[in-house]
């Protein structure tokens, strides 16, 4: 899919200056564009190196498992399914806190540990369960709370003040958090009416 | 609003005075911890880089060529009704397939128009608020054996278009 349109993108906009006659500023394009690129990779450097060092203290200083057993009342709530002491809780959480502190390569690991986990209480059959069709749902929302390579980017392009998206980003994606979770439900008493009718 | 804004400036301080004091009391190595955790950060920017490169590219020659203007031409009309700036269009369709990708365009977004535009802040927080959907199903599914996906396919992108919307409107109820 992401192949399909860069390369669309890409014909498209040089056939496009075939006929319009602006194939200089193509030309020019070309090198800016590769240029801009890898400026704006060193200026995330910054960021994302400060931020995933405080994450890593609050990781070891076991912040992250403290965040978890807060919040297991409302997963229970999310995920009727998964016993209490399951290990699948234990990783669907870690996963959420994970992503909650954008960390997306430690919540990466651990949400497909929580897949397998939930396969298993599946019966270890190919076909999603409930619960992971609901998991998928609240992973695909996931609550941040910093959004650290956008700061980075706004840092970047010298915005008056670049974390002051961080308010509106929590309050967007809560919603679409609490939306998902409430599509995901609606889908599943459906599907449940039609095994039943 | 106002109340955001606030929470939007005092929140990152005081986590990260928080997790240091928090770290100090339980004993972590706090500054080797920071070092350890900071040098994946490197390694992410870094890998990042081919797929800055291809997504910048291939939109700068997009709009260079005059294409872009072309499109939007067409769609504004239809997004002008409901107040979507036609220019967030092609992130709001790329974002739940490539996360990288989307990232270019709002970087793009955000270098063409201002970061404290209305359109820079919300590719900003459109970025920042939605995830890739395709590749969570792909990596999450695909790792471990998943063939039949059921409803996940229809509920990730049904809740990344309320996400879309969401983001729309309080973007445009704070600035």
């Amino acid at each position: 899919m992401v192949n399909i349109i860069w390369v669309l993108l890409t014909v498209i906009g040089i056939l496009f200056a075939m006929v319009n006659g602006t194939m200089e500023e193509v030309n020019e394009a070309i090198f800016k564009g590769a240029a801009e690129a890898v400026t704006l990779c060193i200026g995330l450097i910054s960021v994302l190196v400060f931020w995933l060092g405080i994450m890593r203290i609050a990781e070891d200083a076991g912040l992250l498992t403290k965040l978890s057993l807060l919040f297991r009342p409302i997963v229970k709530i999310i995920f009727p399914e998964v016993p209490n002491d399951h290990p699948a809780m234990g990783y669907i959480l870690s996963n959420m806190m994970a992503n909650l502190f954008g960390l997306g390569n430690a919540a990466t690991p651990l949400g497909i540990k929580a897949m397998e986990e939930l396969k298993e209480l599946n019966g270890g059959k190919t076909e999603a369960s409930r619960s992971m069709v609901t998991f998928l749902a609240v992973n695909t929302s996931s609550i941040t709370l910093i959004p650290t390579t956008v700061i980075a980017i706004r840092m970047n392009y010298n915005a008056a003040s670049p974390t002051d998206i961080v308010g509106p980003t929590l309050v967007a994606t809560c919603f679409a958090a609490i939306a998902s979770i409430l599509i995901d439900r609606w889908f599943y008493y459906r599907r449940s009416r039609k095994r039943k009718g | 609003m106002e109340i955001i804004s606030l929470i939007s400036l005092w929140f990152i301080p005081i986590l990260i005075g928080f997790i240091l004091m928090y770290g100090t009391y339980k004993k972590v190595p706090t500054y080797e911890s920071f070092v350890e955790g900071g040098k994946e950060g490197i390694k992410i920017a870094v890998s990042i880089i081919p797929f800055l490169v291809g997504m910048l590219v291939a939109i700068s020659i997009f709009r260079a060529s005059g294409a872009l203007d072309y499109m939007m031409n067409f769609i504004r009309p239809g997004l002008a009704i409901i107040g979507v700036p036609a220019e967030i269009a092609p992130l709001a369709f790329i974002r739940p397939i490539s996360g990288t990708a989307a990232l270019g365009m709002t970087s793009d977004l955000i270098a063409s128009h201002g970061p404290d535009s209305f359109i820079g802040r919300l590719a900003a927080v459109l970025q920042g608020s939605t995830d890739t959907t395709f590749y969570v199903l792909t990596v999450y599914f695909g790792a471990v054996g998943i063939k039949k996906m059921g409803d996940a396919l229809k509920v990730g992108l049904l809740a990344d278009l309320v996400g879309i919307i969401l983001a729309i409107v309080v973007v445009s109820l704070v600035w």
